[in-house]
């Protein structure tokens, strides 16, 4: 056995110390990190409070065992003519046992407390009870829908999440083929679209702005391309917004199952469309026109050369009604008919046509 | 010719798989026909003969032979122990009921599947280098990840473990081989059957299964058939692993030397023998959600269709059942590695043996009360997230004991810091950090918002490759002497080491971050604002990949032509070091008696196992009995408060 052990008080005072001073260091350092995208909900608020909780126990914990760790290999390695040396036969310490035992056990009973209230703090509306807006939100691959209610008419449909901020909102979450999971970063919050049942999760939009909608659940080909984005707007612009959406379905509600053809409004910029937020075509196509490369779909500029405007109208409403050899049926969202106005879908038929026969 | 053919071995096996591929068509095509189908249906038939030719497979290595010999009335010999050693390399390729040669062809056959799994990985990370499609298009890369985590879980980290415990433990507790030879056999041999089906997905129509390691249905029911090549493959992987797990539990419980109580037992078998319960129990599970998918997919079963009463979380709550305990079943037996490891490099008894036992037992227990904490945003009865919590939170108790009491076994001792103990110490850090986000996580509101992004892929990597591998490298340059009987490059382990260490958390570090900004995981294509953090990461993880390019040669190289090594070159107590090395054929020619505890360092005189009859002398004391007794000073080994 070792003559002396190699450690004096001195030392496991310095270890204290050094130990504490590193703690509060990477204390420091895990609340300076900007962890979090924007703070867009009020829930968003209870959760990065109890993020940075956690950060505050685990570097301690985590410093400790580094502390220990090194410590025992600086002082404790085997030195020259120490090599056929034994440590002293400690089996064990009841009281330390027990103290290591208790005391980790204390702390997370009390981090799940902690937890807990934050829970049901961030899941029950205060004092919006039966006030809170409700939202239908519908995954399929790889899309999402929102339905907004219409009291004495059809549900509202948008492909663009509109809501107001201050408001409490309700969200009723369905799929129609494989699981999804609606998630907007921004707020915090996320569940999974379940094929046969309706999941829900509440919250109140605090800030103005556009924010990604995520689908967070692998949902197959076009998973990395499922995002949507939602915009928070003051209540004004909100009302707005929906009072036009419902004029909109009311005044063209049959053209979009006759055909863009009877559409009242003039077509809209196809090219703009093809590549922007809302549908997007060119997160899965490749058009060269409208500088698009993603191959998840075919290759508009190849499969469409010599199409007529009736099979790219059909192509875009009903993508089931042709598939290209190579690629699968299901993958494209067969909902444009219902999630575009009439006028674009106009727009984008008149702009492939043109590409088509370029 | 023809002599090889009828003999048991690789040409037979070849014929037999043949066989097999005939069989499936065969008698897909003669059902169909008399229903008065269509005759030929490409997927039913690659869909049996993916579960017949494996079978056939085996048949025809000779896996079989024995027991069909035996139910036929055909003489067996029982004392027949020609199928046991290796003389050659020839030998690892038939089937060999020795259980070091099993040992060491899990290892090398986990290791190889590990390098495929390692180069997917790098393929993945090449194509997150930057937004956007570099070279592969989205199904590859769902291909990609999904293959890279099958493999290293199925085919990687749980088997080399096996392979591990299958060479160290009968030598561990006095015993000649396992207790059923040729069951070992036959589970090592439908290991590697699985991981070559999971490969050979990516030559199927449609590309390999592309549905993640979790499978989860709807989407893996409705797919191309490469799907099929993960949910077959999986049933032999796990197949071997369930009867491994028994053959250790009745290996351990009834082939221990005499004198080696429950008590005396190094902390290693006592891991497995944990573990090896949790496979019992919960890889069945993993079979049955499977089995689930294979019925859906192949005879329309219609579990998971909603309007033909399907239930889509019935798959994800058998899954998970299955698959949190599956995480125990990755890091036990690395428990049980590194309890070694610290013991042996600190010339220390391991503190608290009998709390690091009780521990393990622990987390058996509470493994199985912690499944739903993977479902917290499935949609599933809300109410059920918080005893999941709690029961999450608590587990990292046990497990928190178990890290003191590694800490307070260093603690004074004279510390040999070498190869094994930089791997055992490098896993003690990074655990504890896979250990904190896996707390964490444990809080609802939190997993709310990382569930499904790259916290998760830190988190897993922290504790499956931060905790597990490294505790796989630490154990593989531990017991490289005793299986080879040559040593290894110091120089070149260290090297590994540091390369692996600092090329880990350089990869793996920063996915905490992108996570908890956003990221979500499984896509191929991300929002720019994380272009920066990908591009550093793929570049550590190729220095990572190099990493095990230079262990590879380094072992490689040392079992050609390394120095011989000497029967007990770490001077440990345990039985395994005190034959030579590598061990005789049948590992004792003497039967040993245990007469003390198996880290019984310090102690003046002590012994773990004596050869021969035990002498009067020899009053039994079981581990930690000194502790109890009080003969101790105490107060002496101080912790500073956390």
């Amino acid at each position: 056995m070792r003559a002396q052990s190699g450690i004096s008080r001195a030392h496991l005072a310095r270890m204290v110390v050094i130990g504490a001073l590193a703690s509060a260091a990477g204390i420091a350092l895990g609340l300076l990190i900007n962890w979090f995208p924007v703070q867009a909900s009020a829930e968003a608020k209870s959760i990065d409070t109890l993020w940075d909780v956690l950060v505050i126990v685990s570097v301690p914990i985590f410093v400790l065992v580094m502390t220990i760790v090194l410590y025992s290999v600086w002082f404790f390695r085997v030195r020259p003519g120490e090599e056929l040396l034994d440590g002293p036969p400690i089996h064990g310490n009841t009281r330390l046992e027990v103290v290591w035992t208790a005391i980790p056990a204390i702390i997370l009973v009390a981090l799940c407390s902690y937890a807990y209230v934050v829970l049901r703090d961030i899941e029950t509306a205060k004092g919006s009870a039966g006030k809170e807006m409700r939202v239908r939100v519908v995954g399929e691959q790889f899309t999402w829908t929102f339905y907004y209610p219409n009291p004495g008419g059809k549900e509202i449909v948008s492909n663009q999440l509109y809501l107001p901020v201050g408001k409490g909102v309700r969200f009723a979450i369905q799929s129609k083929d494989v699981l999804h999971d609606f998630w907007v970063p921004a707020f915090r919050q996320k569940i999974d679209a379940v094929p046969g049942i309706t999941t829900s999760f509440r919250l109140t939009p605090t800030l103005q702005g556009s924010f990604p909608v995520v689908c967070a659940e692998l949902c197959g080909l076009g998973h990395a391309v499922m995002r949507q984005t939602a915009h928070v707007v003051a209540p004004a612009q909100f009302d707005k917004w929906l009072a036009d959406k419902k004029a909109k379905a009311q005044g063209g509600g049959g053209a979009a199952a006759g055909g863009g053809a009877t559409a009242s409004a003039p077509p809209a910029d196809g090219k703009a469309l093809f590549t922007s937020v809302e549908p997007k075509c060119s997160s899965c196509h490749t058009l060269a026109d409208a500088k698009a490369t993603a191959t998840i779909g075919p290759d508009l500029g190849k499969v469409l050369k010599g199409k007529d405007a009736k099979f790219i109208q059909t192509s875009i409403t009903n993508p089931s009604a042709f598939v290209e050899k190579g690629y699968q049926d299901g993958i494209m969202p067969p909902n444009y008919g219902q999630t575009l106005q009439p006028e674009e879908i106009k727009g984008l038929t008149d702009y492939l046509v043109k590409v088509a026969t370029k | 010719m023809t002599a090889r053919l009828r003999g048991p071995g690789l040409t037979r096996a070849g014929l037999f798989t043949l066989l097999g591929a005939l069989f499936a068509f065969a008698i897909v095509s003669a059902v169909r026909a008399a229903y008065g189908w269509h005759v030929l249906d490409a997927a039913a038939v690659t869909i049996v003969a993916l579960i017949a030719m494996p079978l056939f497979f085996l048949v025809g290595l000779g896996a079989f032979d024995y027991w069909f010999y035996w139910a036929s009335g055909r003489p067996t010999r029982p004392e027949d122990h020609s199928s046991h050693g290796a003389q050659s390399w020839r030998d690892y390729f038939r089937v060999n009921t020795d259980h070091k040669v099993i040992g060491i062809q899990y290892v090398v056959t986990s290791f190889f599947f590990m390098l495929v799994g390692g180069l997917l990985a790098m393929l993945i990370r090449a194509e997150l280098a930057a937004p956007g499609s570099q070279f592969v298009d989205a199904n590859t890369y769902n291909g990609l990840f999904s293959v890279h985590a099958a493999l290293m879980i199925f085919l990687f980290i749980i088997p080399v473990f096996a392979g591990l415990a299958n060479y160290v433990l009968p030598l561990m507790i006095g015993a000649p081989d396992m207790a059923f030879p040729r069951l070992n056999a036959l589970s090592f041999w439908m290991l590697p059957l699985g991981g070559l089906m999971m490969t050979a997905s990516f030559l199927a129509p449609g590309g390999s299964f592309a549905t993640g390691w979790t499978a989860y249905a709807p989407l893996s029911t409705d797919v191309p058939i490469g799907q099929m090549f993960f949910t077959i493959g999986v049933q032999f992987a796990g197949a071997s692993s369930i009867a491994t797990a028994l053959n250790f539990l009745v290996t351990i419980i009834t082939m221990r030397a005499p004198g080696m109580s429950f008590w005396r037992m190094p902390l290693l078998v006592w891991a497995n023998f944990s573990t090896s319960l949790l496979v019992v129990i919960a890889t069945p599970f993993v079979a049955a959600s499977q089995f689930f998918v294979l019925l859906d997919y192949a005879l329309g079963f219609n579990l998971f269709v909603p309007e033909r009463g399907g239930d889509v979380l019935m798959y994800q709550h058998v899954f998970c059942f299955y698959s949190h305990p599956a995480v125990y079943i990755m890091m036990l037996p690395g428990f049980g590695i590194v309890s070694e490891i610290l013991s042996v490099k600190s010339r220390k008894p391991i503190f608290g043996y009998r709390m690091m036992a009780f521990s393990l037992l622990a987390i058996v227990l509470l493994g199985f009360t912690v499944w739903a904490h993977h479902m917290f945003v499935s949609g599933m009865q809300s109410w059920i997230r918080v005893p999941m919590m709690v029961t999450t939170a608590i587990i990292a108790v046990p497990t928190g004991i178990k890290i003191f009491s590694w800490l307070a076994t260093l603690w004074r001792g004279v510390l040999h810091i070498d190869t094994p103990m930089l791997f055992a110490l490098g896993f003690l850090t990074m655990f504890v950090l896979g250990g904190i986000s896996g707390v964490m996580l444990a809080m609802i509101p939190v997993t709310i918002h990382v569930s499904d992004t790259y916290f998760i892929v830190a988190h897993i990597h922290y504790v499956l490759f931060g905790g597990s591998v490294f505790t796989i490298f630490a154990g593989v340059y531990y017991w490289f002497p005793k299986m080879t009987g040559r040593m290894y490059s110091e120089t070149l382990g260290r090297i590994h080491f540091w390369l692996t260490f600092v090329g880990f958390n350089l990869t793996f570090a920063p996915m905490h971050l992108i996570g908890v900004q956003g990221m979500p995981r499984r896509v191929a294509d991300y929002a720019d604002q994380y272009a920066g953090w990908n591009l550093a990461i793929s570049i550590a993880s190729f220095g990572l990949g190099l990493s095990s390019l230079i262990f590879l040669y380094n072992i490689v190289a040392s079992w050609r032509g390394g120095p011989r090594a000497v029967a007990n070159p770490w001077k440990a107590l345990t039985l395994e070091w005190q034959v030579s090395s590598p061990p005789p054929i049948f590992n004792f020619d003497a039967v040993p008696t245990v007469v003390g505890g198996p880290y019984e360092y310090g102690v003046p005189g002590a012994v773990h196992g004596i050869f021969g009859p035990a002498r009067p002398a020899d009053v039994p004391q079981p581990a930690g009995a000194q502790a109890t007794a009080g003969q101790e000073p105490r107060g002496d080994v101080t912790e500073p408060a956390p």
